[in-house]
């Protein structure tokens, strides 16, 4: 007897799940294709919760506890909602070299946020970064995705304090 | 696409940049777009409209010299960048301006001169079309002879005579490890296995190494020929280029160089009309430094946690899903059509005896010209530092010169005069690593230094063997009580003990080489590690 494939529930009727079905369709659900559908999920909702995991453990025939190691086992993945804004320091050597610990002390005591931490009003999310491979324009920060070259704290703190 | 295809197209585009008279080369690398480089060009093209089209406004790679970002390059149409009128630090408001001199005197106020030794220095191989073609388009690739290697290579030669060139040019790995890479290659030539699998290893994990970005944002054609060969040359059908997912220009214009290979026919079930079937996936990592271990780079791959695992067996015996699978470095692939192109004698006589060809290097710290070059191997690192990257700014001195990241180590002032090849370095207990070179000058404190790598291997050691796990922990803590003025000379006895044992015991490369800033710093600059204990020595 053909074995019949039943896919499980979507977590929700939300139409970002679409993007998550799509990059497993794509992959023909191959289990292999773990990875990038975590990329998928956290790229339609910016985090991975639970419901989330169980559902892609679900849909790729793998155990919670396997998605649930890879999940935790890369520093991209998220496990918490950013807050609005994400402001993320390269600690990488250059950068270090040039005064990326300043930086980031300065965010830290401006804005009253823990490095990996968010405001308490869900506005600013502190990250640090391994390398951005801007190390020509040391020390960098990405803000919501753009790279600021050759920043200062009181230029970072200028360019946080103009967010939304 | 056959040969004769490929011939005729980049016929037809070379004639037809040439009705061209000038053209403008703005650089769309990461780098310069985080300076402004888009609106710029936008400012550019439409400073540039109108008129009899006397010049073109175009996008390219990495011109090399990143902390003058954004970069412009007014030249003729194949003209190298050494012939070029350069223009740095170029604002939207300046577009007019440069619109309004092509064809006549320069804008000088905003000129770059390419007469510095940072340019004629420079000998291309890995970048020589970084900053003249436009990555986003395979014609300009073809017209530079792109994808020639490989339609000779399909028709002129058998898999073995490719192994045989790529060995005979003494290409070594350039991911760091430097191994031979004809080697590798016919080792898994050499399996019987029906399935075997072509890895690009883009995992770029060194904080301050940029190179292989700029190879895959600037020329990405270029590591897909070299695949695309590797494969044809190794009997393996399948490839895939595991990149970070914080590059996410270099992921896009390599989506964009797959798309059009594959519509062109260089990639797909019948390569250039043959029987030669390949296809290229990309694969995203997604933050962890130890992916670049080949072992972990294949589990992740496999979808699961990038953990490594012993070595033999080695992946060019048992890979990715238990096949023979060959795994070069971006690099190393960028390196393989120009041998094929121009024969292995040639690439062999560049360099020194046992390391041949040339290594991109990405300078950065404290240096005039931070930045990308390209040099002949065994150049001095007296001569990188002091001439090309125009030596420390502020007058102050070189203290050291840290290379290969965390699993290198440091070359202080005095032996600067090193060349850079391989075995050079490992006499002087650092590595080649995959480029990365972090200029320090007298203000940096070296225990400092270490500390922030040890920091680094802690919070990226996969958790799998105990000496990395625990270890690198150990010693950190070891190296912030001294770092901090509260440690003893009985504490740097045993961070000296504990770094033998981590290297000795760890189950990977990350482990084995987590101590060696330690050890490098301790080696050249033990004063002023003993300076910080308690109570002096």
């Amino acid at each position: 007897m053909p074995e019949v494939l039943v896919r499980p529930a979507q977590p929700s009727d939300d139409k970002r799940w679409k993007l998550v079905n799509g990059t497993m369709r794509r992959n023909g659900y191959a289990r292999h294709a773990l990875i990038e559908t975590l990329h998928s999920v956290q790229g339609a909702f910016g985090y991975l919760d639970v419901p989330a995991l169980r559902y892609v453990a679900a849909s790729l025939d793998l155990p919670l506890s396997k998605v649930y190691g890879v999940a935790t086992f890369y520093h991209l993945f998220m496990l918490e909602p950013k807050g609005r804004h994400a402001c993320v320091v390269c600690t990488g050597t250059a950068c270090y070299i040039k005064g990326a610990s300043g930086l980031l002390d300065a965010v830290q005591r401006h804005c009253d946020v823990a490095t990996g931490g968010t405001t308490e009003d869900g506005r600013l999310s502190l990250l640090t970064a391994r390398c951005v491979g801007a190390c020509g324009l040391a020390p960098a920060v990405v803000v919501d995705g753009n790279v600021l070259g050759k920043q200062t704290p009181a230029s970072l703190l200028g360019k946080v304090g103009e967010l939304p | 696409m056959n040969a004769d295809d490929l011939a005729e197209m980049a016929r037809h585009c070379r004639d037809e940049a040439a009705t061209v008279p000038h053209e403008v080369r703005v650089c769309m690398a990461a780098s310069c777009q985080s300076s402004g480089a888009l609106p710029l060009k936008e400012a550019l093209k439409e400073a540039c409209a109108g008129g009899d089209r006397a010049c073109a406004v175009k996008g390219v790679g990495c011109m090399g010299l990143c902390s003058a970002g954004p970069l412009v390059a007014v030249t003729q149409p194949g003209q190298q960048l050494t012939d070029a009128v350069l223009y740095r630090d170029v604002q939207p408001a300046d577009a007019a301006e440069i619109a309004a001199s092509i064809g006549s005197a320069p804008v000088e106020r905003l000129r770059c001169p390419t007469g510095l030794p940072f340019f004629v220095r420079q000998q291309r191989i890995v970048l020589e079309n970084s900053g003249v073609i436009d990555p986003e388009s395979l014609r300009e690739y073809v017209a530079a002879d792109g994808y020639s290697a490989l339609l000779k290579v399909l028709g002129e030669m058998s898999p073995g005579d490719v192994v045989q060139q790529i060995t005979a040019s003494g290409l070594r790995g350039r991911g760091g490890g430097g191994y031979p890479t004809g080697l590798k290659w016919s080792t898994v030539a050499k399996s019987q296995d029906t399935q075997k699998y072509v890895v690009c290893n883009a995992d770029e994990g060194d904080p301050g190494a940029f190179m292989d970005r700029a190879v895959l944002e600037s020329d990405p054609h270029r590591v897909l020929e070299g695949m695309a060969i590797a494969g044809y040359a190794v009997g393996a059908n399948k490839g895939y280029i595991y990149v970070r997912a914080e590059y996410p220009l270099a992921v896009d214009r390599l989506e964009s160089a797959i798309r059009q290979a594959k519509r062109e026919g260089l990639l797909g079930a019948r390569v250039a009309e043959t029987t030669f079937a390949f296809d290229i996936e990309i694969r995203l990592g997604a933050g962890a430094f130890v992916c670049g271990e080949e072992t972990a780079l294949m589990a992740s791959i496999e979808g699961g946690r990038g953990q490594p695992r012993p070595r033999p067996p080695y992946p060019a015996e048992l890979g990715l899903w238990g096949h023979p699978t060959l795994i070069n470095n971006v690099e190393t692939f960028a390196n393989v059509a120009p041998i094929i192109r121009k024969g292995s004698a040639w690439f062999a006589g560049i360099g020194t005896p046992r390391s041949k060809g040339t290594k991109v290097f990405a300078l950065a710290g404290s240096i005039a010209n931070t930045g990308l070059i390209e040099v002949p191997m065994g150049t001095t690192l007296r001569d990188i530092i002091e001439t090309i990257g125009g030596g420390i700014p502020g007058g102050k001195a070189v203290k050291a010169v840290q290379t290969g990241g965390p699993s290198g180590g440091c070359v202080p002032a005095p032996h600067l005069d090193v060349p850079v090849d391989y075995d050079s370095l490992n006499s002087l207990g650092t590595i080649m690593g995959s480029g990365g070179m972090i200029v320090m000058d007298e203000t940096s404190d070296m225990v400092d230094v270490a500390r922030f790598f040890m920091e680094f291997c802690m919070t990226e050691s996969c958790g799998k063997c105990v000496p990395c796990r625990a270890g690198t922990q150990q010693m950190h803590g070891l190296l912030d009580r001294i770092a901090r003025g509260e440690g003893s000379g009985r504490d740097l006895a045993l961070l000296e003990e504990l770094c033998e044992v981590v290297q000795a015991t760890s189950l990977c490369g990350l482990g084995q080489t987590a101590p060696n800033p330690v050890l490098s710093t301790l080696r050249f600059f033990r004063d002023e590690y003993e300076r910080k204990l308690v109570g002096g020595r």
